[in-house]
């Protein structure tokens, strides 16, 4: 069953933001790993990299497929999870806790109408069936 | 309307992750593919392969029409002994490869690529009609498409001479690699047991009939249960398949392909007498192939994959391109398959690989990537 935690917000991509202040935390959701399945490989983006809602910021890998990331919202790339580039495995164990991939500082909080609830993500994944 | 094999509940109930597979829906994977992965190399996996085409090659001609038809030599083929080989077009590229049992003096069954089986079949009858003129006397040759009569089922891994021989009274243990007995499984299901596969393991892969499939494949899994047998879909097949070098039509193989440069010049016999792309196989090989399939290894992080450029090790010439590339769940390292410059081929030559614009750093490593330790 998936699992996605309310006081995350999510995209169509499938990517979670935990919001904090204006510094957003984001991974993939419950639901992108599982279809990914084994993560065996991860890029991430380097610190200070602009990135804009939508962007491409890095790339999961599966035995079997390339996954690009997309980032949730407009802003300034603040710190990499290092320790997933090391063990990209974390993605499937532990996707909203040891799996987060970056912090990144808002420059355009209006980015953060593009997000969905839990309520609506949950919803949104269920159609796609 | 995707064709689905006899297995299609079993595959559900297992809670299989079905996809499009050349037009055939089967499982990607169960469980995960690593699970699956290195559960058929520490123990035993169960595999689906129903989709694979199956033709019969009947009458007295059928040995010197097969003889002609692919590379390998089938007049050395014993009763119950099984080849591999590969089928050429008329411009020495490669049409399919492919396994022939020998069931009788002249009898065969032919094993070809489930995408390739109408492809394969039309090509097949097209040679028929050639062969027939040059040898007016060969009458007696039939041909027929029989692949949706059979359910293929693999059973791969140390394990799996146990499994099946709970299931049948033919002695496997007297069947070597690359052999074959006609018996029967469970309660009298007709059945072609082979030593064959596709994954480096030991094991046996089972021909029943198309509608007994899931009595067989649903015993397998109960015989299997005290040995960790573990259903393995098409994407463990795939990286299991790649880890032993096995060549994959639509990857390593193409109709432009010469089977020398894939490594699989084994199979062509040139002194059997002549076959179908057999004239312009010779003379690209004497006129020296440029290029030659390599495995290799990533030193730097990164996946190689189908497409991906090749470069020197400077970055600056371009060598060729990744044909297969996976990160191996046995050696936990990023391995490929890559056709590049005769002279870049060697073992240990450092190369690059360009992944998303980073020339990631490679070098040309033995092949099989995996050599099974009993």
């Amino acid at each position: 069953m998936n699992n996605f935690p309310s006081n995350l917000k999510y995209t169509k991509d499938h990517e979670w933001a935990l919001i904090e202040g204006n510094i957003v935390t984001v991974g993939v959701t419950d639901h992108a790993q599982g279809s990914l399945g084994d993560i065996v490989y991860a890029e991430l983006p380097k610190v200070g990299r602009e990135l804009k809602h939508g962007d491409t910021f890095g790339v999961v890998e599966s035995i079997k497929a390339v996954s690009d990331l997309y980032s949730p919202v407009t802003g300034r790339v603040t710190e990499i999870n290092n320790a997933l580039v090391n063990e990209p495995g974390m993605v499937n164990k532990d996707p909203y806790g040891k799996a987060w991939m970056m912090k990144v500082e808002l420059t355009d909080p209006s980015s953060l109408g593009h997000l969905m609830d839990s309520a609506a993500y949950t919803k949104y994944v269920a159609s796609l069936h | 309307m995707l064709k689905r094999t006899a297995l299609y509940e079993e595959h559900k109930k297992l809670g299989g992750r079905l996809i499009d597979f050349g037009g055939w829906e089967l499982p990607v994977q169960y469980q995960g593919v690593m699970d699956e992965h290195l559960g058929c190399r520490n123990a035993v996996g169960l595999f689906d392969v129903s989709h694979m085409g199956e033709i019969h090659v009947e009458g007295a001609a059928s040995e010197a029409f097969l003889n002609y038809l692919i590379s390998n030599n089938v007049a050395k083929l014993a009763v119950k002994q099984a080849l591999y080989s590969e089928m050429c077009n008329h411009t020495g590229g490669i049409v399919d490869d492919l396994l022939v049992y020998r069931r009788s003096t002249d009898r065969f069954l032919v094993v070809v690529n489930a995408s390739n089986t109408d492809k394969d079949f039309a090509h097949i009858q097209k040679i028929e009609k050639e062969f027939k003129q040059k040898n007016p006397g060969a009458t007696d040759l039939r041909i027929t498409n029989e692949s949706s009569k059979y359910t293929q089922i693999a059973v791969q891994g140390r394990h799996a001479e146990k499994i099946v021989q709970t299931m049948t009274k033919t002695n496997l243990s007297a069947i070597k690699y690359y052999w074959f007995d006609e018996g029967t499984v469970l309660n009298g299901i007709p059945a072609v047991i082979a030593r064959t596969g596709y994954t480096g393991e030991d094991g046996f892969e089972l021909y029943v009939p198309w509608d007994r499939g899931p009595e067989v494949w649903r015993a397998c899994l109960e015989a299997g249960k005290p040995y960790g047998i573990t259903p393995v879909g098409l994407g463990a097949r795939d990286t299991l398949r790649l880890e032993m070098k096995f060549p994959l039509y639509g990857h390593e193989l193409s109709d432009e392909t010469n089977p020398f440069a894939a490594g699989v010049g084994w199979v062509v016999k040139l002194d059997k007498g002549d076959f179908v792309g057999r004239a312009p196989i010779v003379a690209a090989k004497e006129k020296g192939l440029p290029k030659q399939l390599v495995g290799l290894k990533l030193l730097e992080r990164g996946v190689p994959r189908q497409g991906y450029e090749v470069y020197s090790a400077d970055g600056k010439k371009n060598l060729g391109q990744i044909t297969s590339g996976t990160q191996s769940p046995s050696l936990k390292a990023a391995i490929g398959l890559a056709y590049v410059d005769k002279d870049h081929a060697k073992i240990g030559t450092k190369l690059t690989v360009d992944i998303r614009g980073t020339k990631t750093a490679a070098e040309v490593i033995p092949t099989p990537f995996y050599k099974r330790p009993y």
